[in-house]
């Protein structure tokens, strides 16, 4: 599986929401991408690429396209 | 990064008095029932020198009024206080930015206390608290709040509030030898882990624990348990060592006052506590018990920058705290009587009518 398929695959598992919707998805935007949803997309981003964000990153990750940029400075390329 | 202790007085005072009389203006073009009280008490925005000229809202007028500055449209999240039934909460209006800023602030700030590294963390409350997502209770929102500090995270008590031992143990197991972070309500942690654990410890260990608490202590106050009862108990039943208290209300979310080594409350600089005399309101001495004022640079969309509450505490000394940090520290010595609460605000909020 590519890095972005593990990505886009975050999305949908945790939202519960298709590839579609999740690639222009921003924060708050459905219900379950809430501040609740959002600690939980974030452990298993963590988890799935092994990876500690700051905390900084975890507030500045307000979009699926924002959340890629992010990743770049973890060197996870999606 | 901003340092949150850095500024010494006449530094804070130059910076926050600028960063304030800019959002009095703000706020007095874009909230228009700001806009009334301050010209109902003839302040004219443009005359302000410093922050301690800039006219204090009681808290309560946020559980009035809807006070905003900002269009509807705009409104990201909706803070309310915690409240026993039958009482008016506060409603605090946050725009996507102002929500950002308060989580960052509460960031840098509990960074000075913790280190920057996100920990594990027990989460002494029950899950149950945020089941209902679209409505958090300022409880909620605080566990919320001080969960971004966590890399992995248990709640201790189930949902009848009974403490998972097995859970807390295999936690613990897992992360042997590190920094472990707890968070949770003084009261609750007083009740539902230190009573429990005074009976039988069962073998819990949290000596490289740091503990954060808050919510206060009138709860605790009642029962004649003091700050340093409920450390030394916390000591005795599993030997955590660092325990703060941090003080803050759901008006200001994100600048807390946290408690430092030495056991004093700190301001940062981008907050500050003004104690004030009750009789008229005129600023109070070093050592002096006053009702306190908390200023805060972040609320940007409401007005409520300036606010009035209704504890009362006392400025314990102002950059010169041994645990180094710059800025005021202060205790807060309990909440001011139900007749006084009347006695000032609604005298306060009468000259609006």
């Amino acid at each position: 599986m590519t890095n972005l398929e593990k990505y886009t695959q975050i999305f949908t598992e945790t939202f519960g929401i298709s590839a579609e919707v999740a690639a222009s998805l921003e924060y708050q935007q459905i219900q379950e991408w809430d501040s609740v949803g959002h600690m939980s997309m974030i452990a298993t981003l963590e988890n799935v690429f092994e990876i500690m964000l700051d905390t900084d990153d975890i507030i500045d990750f307000s979009s699926f396209e924002k959340g890629k940029e992010i990743l770049k400075k973890y060197d996870v390329e999606v | 990064m901003v340092e949150p202790y850095a500024l010494d007085k006449q530094a804070k005072q130059a910076f926050l008095s600028n960063k304030l009389i800019e959002l009095t203006k703000n706020h007095y073009v874009r909230c228009v029932e700001y806009q009334k009280i301050l010209n109902t008490l003839q302040i004219d925005v443009d005359k302000l020198t410093s922050h301690y000229d800039i006219p204090f809202l009681p808290v309560r007028m946020f559980k009035e009024y809807d006070l905003l500055s900002i269009e509807k449209e705009a409104i990201f999240k909706k803070l309310t206080s915690s409240g026993t039934t039958g009482q008016q909460v506060s409603k605090i209006y946050l725009d996507k930015e102002s929500a950002a800023n308060q989580s960052k602030t509460l960031t840098k700030i509990v960074s000075s206390y913790i280190g920057t590294r996100r920990l594990p963390m027990i989460i002494l409350d029950t899950s149950t608290i945020l089941k209902d997502r679209a409505n958090f209770s300022a409880r909620g929102a605080g566990i919320l709040g001080f969960s971004i500090f966590a890399r992995d995270k248990i709640f201790a008590l189930d949902e009848d509030m009974n403490l998972d031992i097995d859970g807390l143990k295999s936690f613990l197991e897992k992360y042997r030898g590190e920094d472990i972070l707890l968070f949770g309500f003084t009261f609750m942690i007083w009740n539902h882990f230190c009573q429990l654990l005074k009976e039988d410890d069962y073998g819990i260990d949290l000596s490289k624990g740091i503990m954060i608490h808050g919510g206060g202590w009138k709860k605790l106050a009642e029962k004649a348990v003091s700050a340093e009862a409920f450390k030394k108990e916390l000591q005795e039943v599993c030997k955590i060592n660092r325990v703060h208290d941090y003080y803050g209300m759901v008006e200001q979310t994100g600048t807390v006052y946290m408690e430092c080594d030495q056991g004093h409350l700190h301001a940062s600089i981008f907050s500050d506590v003004i104690t004030r005399r009750a009789k008229d309101f005129s600023v109070a001495d070093i050592g002096e018990k006053g009702l306190i004022e908390v200023v805060s640079v972040l609320p940007t969309s409401y007005p409520g920058h300036a606010l009035l509450t209704e504890d009362e505490g006392i400025i314990l000394g102002e950059d010169d705290c041994p645990c180094g940090r710059l800025g005021k520290y202060f205790k807060i010595t309990g909440r001011i009587q139900n007749a006084e609460i009347r006695g000032c605000s609604d005298s306060y909020a009468s000259k609006f009518k």
